[in-house]
Parts: C-alpha cells; sequence; structure tokens
C-alpha cells in the first residue's frame, strides 16, 4: 500500500511528506527497510518491494520509506547530507513503529543503530562512490574528455558532483569518502552469498529473481521465529 | 571481502570468468568456455562503458586489487586473455 510518512524539518530542509512503500496490517513484527541508492535503487526496486511482499505474507509488516531527495521526494538531492539521511530513518524508525530494520547495499550506512535486524550486501561509503567516479571517467573518456578521479574527488568536495545523473552536495560526497557502516548490536551481515545468485544491482536493467527473494525472506523469517538464520 | 590467499591458475580464472558472468548477466557456460581470445569490449554487447565500471569494481572487491584509472585501456578489455592477464599481472605486483 502507497502511503506518506513526514521526515523531521532539518532532514529535508523542508520537512515535506514522502512516500512510504507499506505492508502494514498493525502486527507486532514490522520491518523498517532502507533501501539501496541512487542507480542501484532503481535496480533493486522491484527485488525490494518482492522481498515485504513475501515478508506480508509471513505475517510480518514491512515498511519502505523515501529517503529525502531519492525516488519520489520533492526535495533537492543535493542538499541531502549522510547525517541528515541517518536522522530521517531514525524518526522514520520512530513515526511508523519499527521492530527491526532490514538494510540494503548503501541503506547500511543509514540503518538505525537502535533497531535489531540486517544488513543485505552491505556496501561501503568509499566503494559506492569509487563504482559512481569510475562509470563517470570512462563514459568521459569515450566522450573524448580526460578527467581524473583524483580532480573529480578535488572539485566533489567543494562544489559536490553529480555522477551517473545523481547530483551529489559537498558535504554527502565528503561523508561518503569515509562512511563504513557498523552493525550495532542486534544487526547482522546477510552477504549475497547467503542468498545465492549474481546481485542483481549489477544488472544493466532492473531486473527481478523471485528465488533471490524467497530465500532473502526466509531467512529475515525465520530469524524472527528464532530458528537458525 | 577479504582474499586471505592469493588467487593462481584456475582458480583465479574460475573467480574472473564468474565475475563476468554476473556482472554481465551472461550464462555461466557461456562465460566457462571463454578462452585467451575471446573477445569481450567491443565484442559483447552487454560490455558497454557502464559494464566495464561495474565489472572493474567487482574485479577489485573480488580479487582484492586496486584498479587506478591510468590502468584502464583498450587492450586488457580487448580480450578475455587481455583481462585474464591484467589481474595476473596486478595480483603479482
Amino acid at each position: 500500500m502507497i502511503a506518506t510518512w513526514t521526515p523531521p524539518a532539518a532532514a529535508s530542509g523542508a520537512g515535506a511528506p514522502e512516500l512510504l512503500l507499506a505492508f502494514d496490517r498493525g502486527r507486532a513484527l514490522r520491518v523498517l527497510v532502507c533501501p539501496a541508492w541512487f542507480d542501484e535503487a532503481n535496480k533493486l526496486r522491484r527485488f525490494t518491494a518482492e522481498v515485504m511482499r513475501r515478508l506480508d505474507r509471513a505475517g510480518i509488516d514491512s515498511l519502505l520509506p523515501d529517503l529525502p531527495g531519492c525516488n519520489e521526494s520533492l526535495a533537492p538531492l543535493h542538499e541531502q547530507t549522510l547525517e541528515g539521511w541517518r536522522a530521517a530513518m531514525i524518526a522514520a524508525a520512530g513515526a511508523l513503529r519499527a521492530t527491526h530494520v532490514l538494510a540494503i547495499r548503501g541503506g547500511a550506512l543509514i540503518a538505525p543503530p537502535g533497531l535489531p535486524g540486517w544488513h543485505y550486501a552491505a556496501q561501503s561509503g568509499p566503494k559506492m562512490l569509487r563504482g559512481m567516479i569510475r562509470a563517470r571517467t570512462i563514459a568521459s573518456r569515450e566522450a573524448g574528455l580526460a578527467e581524473s578521479s583524483e580532480a573529480l574527488l578535488a572539485q566533489g568536495r567543494t562544489e559536490g558532483l553529480t555522477l551517473g545523473g545523481w547530483k551529489l552536495g559537498a558535504a554527502l560526497l565528503a561523508a561518503l569518502e569515509t562512511a563504513e557502516r557498523v552493525l550495532a548490536p542486534g544487526q547482522s551481515d546477510l552477504a549475497q552469498s547467503a542468498v545465492g545468485g549474481p546481485g542483481l544491482w549489477l544488472r544493466a536493467e532492473p531486473d527481478d529473481d523471485a528465488g533471490q527473494a524467497d530465500r532473502l525472506a526466509a531467512r529475515i523469517a525465520q530469524s524472527l521465529a528464532g530458528e537458525p538464520g | 571481502m577479504t582474499i586471505s590467499h592469493k588467487l593462481e591458475g584456475e582458480a583465479l580464472e574460475s573467480e574472473l570468468k564468474g565475475l563476468i558472468a554476473d556482472v554481465l548477466g551472461l550464462d555461466p557456460a557461456q562465460a566457462q568456455a571463454f578462452g585467451p581470445g575471446s573477445g569481450l569490449f567491443g565484442h559483447l554487447p552487454e560490455l558497454d562503458s557502464m559494464a566495464v565500471a561495474g565489472l572493474l569494481t567487482e574485479m577489485e572487491d573480488r580479487l582484492g586489487i586496486v584498479i587506478e584509472d591510468d590502468d584502464v585501456d583498450g587492450e586488457m578489455l580487448e580480450t578475455y586473455g587481455g583481462l585474464l592477464a591484467f589481474a595476473r599481472a596486478k595480483l603479482e605486483a
């Protein structure tokens, strides 16, 4: 079901309502989903929703809020910061009464530390940046422009940088250069090897894999049921 | 991912073929059949410039190597043999 949630004013600059995709039947177990970022968000959107659909069938509520500046959000992306997104996810966890968190890829960088849960195929800030900058330098080279990663990063730290069409502000870019996710107490890793098959964020186009969604949802449901997950 | 031991010989080939298949969405059997002369960039429609970025990033992750801007040229990407030689040289460096 489609609903909205309202991040704190400080997080988005405006405190405007953001989209929320929710399977919310008021059940005891409520999983906040911290989505993947940027291009990976698009590639994993359907997969994420399919995992939530399976959790619903397993009797578990799940809540996927838009980050300010991402997906359907009207807030400008270049004004967003890592700290702002962290605060937004903590606020979402409280407002939506989440009991657990499922963080996907870059979402692990902003998983609320107060919730138990899982980091699926967690991605670090430096690796994310490196991949995005490399895509830009390779595309530039094909267009006959010589851009170096170092020069782009230096420019990005002061002016912000557009990578793959995503306009990142200087503060977010600088924070990502050193951002490592932290497994808070009660949180554990769910590596891609535990789900099986190639990660869908590697696809050139958004794709779906029912088997992977089955296995990821099953691991979470088993873990919540107290079985060895 | 931490690589605790150096990947060599068949293990390196298998890892490299596996990651090419994963990144490009190829049938694993197609990738496993690659030989030194199998064409990559310019031969596989799946391997466009964005996929090159993904391939290099995945190679860094899974092989535990660092690939600089200057390392990337047409020769290393043209054939499977070129990419394998590049990976081997990086692992031995």
